[in-house]
């Protein structure tokens, strides 16, 4: 056993016997990290309040041998009220999570990925801004190093903006005219995601919801979803009425 | 791995199968049910049979019954207009535990959790709206573990119900975030209860 140290954020726990809790984290150093966290059940456990998903906090506890470390303090960094009080904000919450819950690994070090979420959500907790969820995922393709090819036809190589107008998850990016198969793709929403990936992250955040926006947000749970080879489940269930 | 025979190990087996209980405690347990006079192990046997048989979930409110209406539907003195939501049946137990609280009840049967899966339709949401209007409910109570799922399903709910045009309260103050209601003391809790508030939807 030995003892660690880290920030993380809490992507899931589940129950275990009378009122302990396994807390899943993706960390700064440690990558995922599957934690006991004892007594965090009872109502007055001021630990449990902490280790709720989405919350930020720096923890410290054993590093076991088997799969399972315990977590023995837990101090909060953000503990994002404003996504935990919004059923919207609390659905792409979700999502963020379930992906990371996937895509990470288990004492594998992805300090990108750690900080791609914490700053996401950061973003949502600040404002709904309705790409944060799609722009999070395109962002995290491009970490994997599955970024869709944007720059130009992922066919045939054509340049021109204005003959784009597909998007192929098989081609793995955008199609021209004549190449054209998979999803339409309008002039805007190409925009939006070249904004995302180029650098003017903060103007794709800006957008208020359009027909552009929804076509963004449709692509990228389709090519998370296909990069995952499963369904994000949490934007397949509904939270609101 | 069986490594004792016959009813032996499939009593192991299925003591370790219960929540909580790992294959070391299994095999104490099993051990202990050998040693004890005949009698007390099978007042456990049956104990498991009757609850099996005889206890199943009301048709009302989904809290644990004995066939048909739980004890609380049943019950002519509660107010009828008054609906505490909860996710559990042994959150039934804690809130009666306070006596503050002289309502009916619905029992959720869970909460919602999207990376799970579960959604409205896998909760008795749509059998608690049915009750609304035949009952003539005026106030519902939303009393969800105070935790991420627990506050998602209230705000599920808030919305849901607010439109109707009923007084929608939520157990508020005292109860920390993070942890199960089944676990708050009676104060705590009758505190939360007593300083529920109106919520926003
Ligand atoms: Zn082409
Ligand atoms: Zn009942």
């Amino acid at each position: 056993m030995s003892v660690f140290r880290d920030r993380g954020v809490v992507l899931r726990t589940i129950r275990l016997g009378e009122a302990d809790r396994i807390v899943s984290f993706v960390t700064e150093s440690h990558g995922k990290v599957r934690a006991v966290a004892k007594g965090v059940r009872r109502t007055g456990s001021k630990f449990g309040a902490r280790l709720e998903p989405l919350s930020h906090v720096a923890l410290s506890g054993w590093q076991g041998r088997g799969d399972l470390d315990i977590v023995t303090q837990v101090e909060a960094i953000e503990t994002f009220r404003g996504i935990r009080e919004d059923l919207e904000r609390v659905t792409v919450g979700y999502a963020m999570l379930e992906v990371v819950d996937q895509i990470a690994q288990e004492r594998h070090a992805n300090p990108r990925l750690y900080a791609m979420l914490a700053g996401a959500l950061r973003v949502l907790d600040q404002r709904p801004a309705v790409l944060v969820g799609p722009a999070f995922f395109l962002k995290v393709l491009a970490l994997e190093g599955s970024a869709p090819v944007l720059d130009q036809c992922a066919a045939c190589g054509e340049e021109d903006v204005g003959s784009l107008v597909a998007f192929d998850l098989v081609h793995g990016g955008v199609l021209c005219r004549s190449c054209r198969r998979g999803r339409p793709l309008s002039p805007a929403g190409l925009v939006l995601l070249r904004q995302i990936l180029g650098g003017e992250l903060g103007a794709a955040l800006d957008a208020g919801r359009s027909e552009a926006t929804e076509e963004v947000s449709a692509l990228m749970t389709e090519a998370m979803e296909s990069h995952l080879e499963r369904r994000i489940r949490s934007l397949h269930t509904s939270l609101v009425p | 791995m069986a490594v004792y025979s016959g009813p032996l190990q499939s009593l192991i087996d299925e003591l370790g199968r219960l929540p909580g209980i790992g294959p070391k405690s299994a095999q104490r347990i099993t051990f202990h049910l050998l040693k004890v006079p005949k009698e007390d192990a099978l007042r456990l046997a049956e104990a498991v049979i009757a609850v099996k048989e005889r206890i199943t979930l009301c048709t009302r409110c989904f809290n644990v019954a004995e066939g048909g209406l739980c004890a609380i539907c049943l019950d002519d003195s509660r107010e009828s207009t008054s609906i505490c939501v909860v996710e559990d049946p042994r959150d039934v137990a804690a809130m009666e535990k306070t006596r503050l609280y002289r309502g009916r009840y619905h029992v959720l049967q869970g909460a919602l959790n999207p990376i799970e899966g579960i959604g409205p339709e896998q909760l008795r949401i749509g059998e608690l709206l049915g009750r609304l209007e035949p009952e003539g409910i005026e106030e519902v109570v939303l009393g969800m573990n105070p935790n991420l799922e627990g506050e998602a399903t209230a705000m599920h709910l808030a919305r849901a119900l607010k439109p109707l045009g009923l007084r929608v309260t939520r157990l508020a103050s005292g109860l920390p975030v993070g942890g199960d209601l089944e676990y708050a003391d009676e104060l705590t809790l009758g505190r939360a209860l007593v300083g529920r508030r109106e919520v926003d939807a």
